[in-house]
């Protein structure tokens, strides 16, 4: 599965700030045994199965973590990683998708909507038995929205133009105070890990913070609030995580969470080769499977759980190249862009395309056809004004006379098309040669728009060589390619439907949108993130679902379920569709009966 | 003369195997690059004789196919729907040879579609893609061959020919190419090259990347026997009488080389076809839909493949039978020129 983490992240680009929190330091209380309940910790209690102590999970990463510091993760396999040994203040909860209270117990929000005030469990402790209080999270959000170190999350932080403000009121209330209203509201504190201000101050004051944290660092150097600490990396093989025995969560009947002792990320780059250490019973639980593989280990039943969770929130696409780009340098693109900016021939194309086709043969009936960029697995946000037009030649035949094309008998007696000028109409498409899915739409629309007379030929293509295509030299004709995001609120893809944005796929950070449509997506998505209300936010959002199904600078074609799967002796084993899909919970799942991993 | 009529019999092999390729479009039911999206996957038809209720039937039939309800591949057949297989219908366009424009299939069923070797991920006819796959596998391989044996021999000529630092020079180049690794040489070329290639294009591209590579060997050993033919009584005689360089190369040197030409033509050509699948299974081949065998092989790439669709290793199968034959061919060429001293050149390319 590839994923644009290198673009995800550009930012949310309304302006910049700096926040000056004042630290004050307080006196740390004396330490407690880790074990035992301290009568003082205030311990969050999660329902469900109560599950057996030990056992050691093992969980194959598609690549190694480029980093485990929060700070400047930006890859996939580093964020689940990171996910599992650090906490946030308020949390996402991946199935229910509403918010839940994580380190912060309660949280209240002014009636005008610019203050939050959250109030800390307390008694809580790092995973080096360190207390935790608010001023690591002052110090925290300090460092997030500190200028000079570049932290991933900044962007998040700053609202209306201007950072965040945090104030500390005592030892376990902070209120945040933001410029303008948030349509997120609390969601924005989801995945804003919580730092260790005793071991990160020093590094901080040194301005050497973004390079701590590297997949080398001793054990004992590292620190956090999540379930698991480290333990043990091993360049090119795997990542040891162990238990962190002062989590701060417990099940229904007070047993300190998490229930296993080891969480052991192997680093097996290919799906194939994933799928076949699963099943050797290498490893234990098993995601992002594609729809082939899901079904052969699907036909071993009997000593698997396999899950289909629904359709997640991938949305596969295709896009034209749209840039400006110099005729002098690529006239070919150049050229064929008379064609790329006419909205009716994107249309054109969507007609054409099979989507049906792509859901049955691509993903084995296991996804769905998409006409927008909000999938099924969003109910939440998914217009319901954006129409499901059948594929129809006939629409896109008429679509194209009216843009001016024309058929002329080709050589083999097959009509081509043709534009105003007698040039036959043929493009690239590039597609990421890692992923078999997405080459197999290729070859799909490759035939749909044979139909139509047009000529593509399927560039498969490495994925880095294909971003810096996309992104840098902006030498490509028409793409395929996938978006996941990480959250289902529309915030999360910003970047892209704003022409400013970094993945504003097919014409990525304009000075001013090219387009009408352009600027009219840009207002809308700039007034639903500072909209109070849901309603009003949606509203706001269905439109600009509406403005992209009209001209088409993405033709969405169908997003996969999250299939997933395990051992029939995994307990809790609850599969999200929202990432990380199956280790969302990790602190519940456990072995059931006497694991027989836990003495490896 | 037993071993005369020994390769004449190969040759003949070698002939049938490569006419029904040639004829690919006739024997093919159906155009490679079709898909039937109701039928991917689909195993190979059984054809029968004997139908559902026990009725013996002269003419062969099969019974449709059609995905069972709520799965994706899973297929059932329909007893009651019996097709027929006819021969000789009109079928799918195509073009013999590339320009002779046909529409007789030798079989075929009218209305619906057979299955013989089953259907790939987009239910194209996986009989008909080996057969049209191997047009470029094996062209690719023969032109390759013809260009390597054509610069081979002319470089190996002239370097045992005229000896000196034109042998010196020429014997060097060809080292240094025997030592590249050829297939990053290969990749490396391909990354100079503009990004969407036609098939025609990445074909001709294919041919002169493999010709380029592969000419050191056979100059080696056409300059061996170039340097030991010209020290013959025969032709030191003809150049006593005032023969020029150009006849006694045509006239008395290259005609002993052509035993050794033909051998290696006969070693050469399964290699050249062999690289051009190692090529296409890579993705560097000519591109998706035109099918080549490496590239119909390129799907036993997803592990999901591999263990539940074993018809699609059959062009991992159909090769068998022409390296067979070839290797037959250079075997018996080598026992009948009763030189003995060719070099084995096996898994060298």
């Amino acid at each position: 599965m590839v994923r644009m983490a290198r673009l995800s992240v550009l930012g949310r680009l309304l302006g910049c700030g700096l926040l000056m929190a004042s630290s004050i330091v307080l006196l740390r209380p004396a330490r407690g045994t880790p074990q035992q309940q301290n009568p003082s910790e205030e311990l969050f209690t999660l329902p469900g199965e109560l599950g057996n102590r030990g056992g050691r999970l093992v969980v194959s990463l598609r690549a190694e973590p480029k980093t485990l510091n929060p700070l400047t993760a930006v890859d996939a396999p580093s964020r689940e990683a990171i996910g599992a040994m650090h906490a946030d203040l308020v949390h996402i909860n991946r199935v229910t998708q509403l918010t839940e209270p994580a380190l912060a117990k309660s949280w209240k929000i002014s009636p005008d909507g610019l203050e939050y005030t959250l109030i800390l469990r307390k008694g809580l402790r790092f995973s080096d038995g360190q207390p935790f209080d608010a001023d690591d999270v002052l110090f925290t959000f300090r460092v997030y929205l500190d200028e000079n170190v570049h932290a991933t999350q900044r962007d998040l932080l700053i609202i209306g133009g201007k950072p965040i403000t945090v104030r500390k009121v005592d030892a376990w209330t902070i209120v945040f105070r933001m410029a303008k209203t948030y349509g997120v509201r609390e969601r924005l504190f989801d995945s804003v890990v919580i730092l260790p201000r005793h071991l990160l101050e020093k590094p901080y004051e040194e301005g050497k913070l973004p390079q701590i944290w590297s997949n080398s660092t001793p054990a004992n150097q590292w620190a956090g609030l999540g379930p698991f600490r480290l333990k043990e990396y091993v360049p090119g093989q795997r990542l040891v995580l162990e238990r962190n025995p002062y989590y701060w969560k417990a099940d229904s009947k007070a047993n300190r969470l998490p229930y296993l002792d080891e969480l052991v990320f192997l680093f097996v780059p290919n799906a194939d080769a994933q799928v076949l250490r699963f099943q050797s019973g290498e490893t234990d639980v098993i995601s992002r499977l594609g729809a082939q593989n899901f079904a052969v280990l699907g036909r071993q039943e009997h000593r698997y759980t396999m899950a289909d969770a629904g359709p997640g929130l991938e949305y596969n696409f295709l896009f034209f190249n749209l840039n400006d780009v110099d005729e002098k340098k690529s006239p070919e693109i150049a050229r064929k862009q008379k064609w790329f900016r006419q909205v009716k021939f994107r249309q054109a194309v969507s007609a054409a395309v099979d989507r049906e086709a792509i859901v049955r043969l691509v993903y084995q009936g296991r996804g769905a056809a998409l006409w927008g960029p909000v999938t099924p697995g969003n109910p939440r946000w998914v217009s319901t004004s954006v129409g499901h037009p059948a594929r129809s030649f006939e629409r896109a035949r008429s679509l194209l006379k009216e843009a001016g094309f024309s058929w002329s008998s080709g050589q083999q007696g097959d009509p081509t098309l043709v534009d105003e000028d007698g040039k036959t109409v043929e493009f690239s498409a590039l597609t990421s040669s890692t992923s078999a899915d997405r080459t197999k739409m290729a070859t799909l629309i490759q035939d749909d728009l044979k139909q139509l007379g047009m000529r593509v030929q399927v560039v498969p293509l490495e994925l880095r060589s294909l971003i810096d295509r996309i992104t840098l030299t902006k030498e490509y004709e028409a793409c395929i390619l996938a978006i996941v995001s990480p959250d289902a609120d529309p915030n999360v893809d910003l970047n892209t439907w704003l022409s400013s944005g970094g993945n504003h796929l097919w014409n990525p950070s304009q000075a001013h949108p090219s387009t009408a449509w352009e600027a009219e997506i840009d207002r809308l998505m700039e007034q639903q993130l500072v909209a109070p209300s849901y309603e009003q936010r949606k509203k706001l959002y269905d439109r600009v679902q509406e403005i992209l199904a009209e001209n088409q600078p993405m033709i969405f074609l169908a997003s996969p379920d999250i299939l997933v799967g395990a051992k029939n002796s995994i307990g809790n084993f609850h599969p999200a569709v929202l990432e990380p899909y199956v280790l969302w919970n990790v602190e519940q799942l456990y072995f059931k009966s006497n694991p027989e991993k836990s003495g490896r | 003369m037993i071993q005369h009529s020994n390769w004449k019999r190969w040759l003949i092999a070698l002939a049938v195997l490569h006419g029904i390729v040639a004829f690919a479009g006739f024997f093919a039911p159906y155009d490679p690059t079709e898909q039937d999206r109701e039928r991917p996957y689909l195993p190979p038809m059984r054809i029968h004789l004997m139908d559902a209720q026990g009725h013996f039937h002269l003419r062969p039939f099969s019974y449709a196919e059609h995905l069972r309800s709520g799965s994706f591949d899973q297929f059932e057949e329909n007893t009651d729907q019996a097709i027929p297989l006819e021969f000789f219908v009109t079928g799918a366009r195509y073009r013999l040879f590339g320009f002779l424009p046909l529409r007789m299939h030798l079989f075929g069923a009218p209305a619906n579609r057979i299955y013989l070797l089953g259907s790939d991920a987009y239910g194209r006819d996986q009989f008909s893609r080996i057969l049209y796959g191997g047009q470029i596998s094996l062209l690719a391989g023969l032109l390759g061959a013809g260009l390597t044996l054509f610069f081979g021999t002319l470089i190996g000529a002239t370097a045992g020919y005229y000896g000196g630092w034109r042998d010196g020079l020429l014997m060097r180049v060809a080292e240094l190419f025997v030592a590249l690794p050829w297939l990053y040489l290969l990749f490396a070329l391909r990354a100079f090259l503009p990004l969407a290639v036609s098939p025609l294009q990445a074909f001709f591209l294919i041919i002169t990347v493999i010709g380029a590579v592969g000419w050191a060997r056979p100059a080696r050993l056409v300059r061996g026997v170039v340097l030991s033919a010209k020290e013959r009584d025969f032709v030191r005689a003809a150049r006593g009488f005032g023969a020029t360089d150009g006849y006694l190369l045509r006239r008395h040197i290259l005609p002993e080389t052509s035993s050794v030409i033909l051998t290696q033509a006969a070693i050469l050509v399964p290699q050249f076809v062999l690289a051009e699948m190692t090529l296409s299974f890579l993705g560097l081949g000519v591109p998706e839909p035109v099918p080549s065998w490496g590239s119909l092989l390129a799907s036993l790439q997803q592990y999901s493949v591999l263990v539940s669709s074993w018809w699609m290793y059959a062009p991992a199968l159909a090769i068998v039978p022409f390296f067979l034959v070839y290797l037959g061919l250079a075997s018996a060429l080598q026992q009948d020129a009763g030189t003995g001293k060719i070099e084995k050149t096996t898994g060298g390319t």
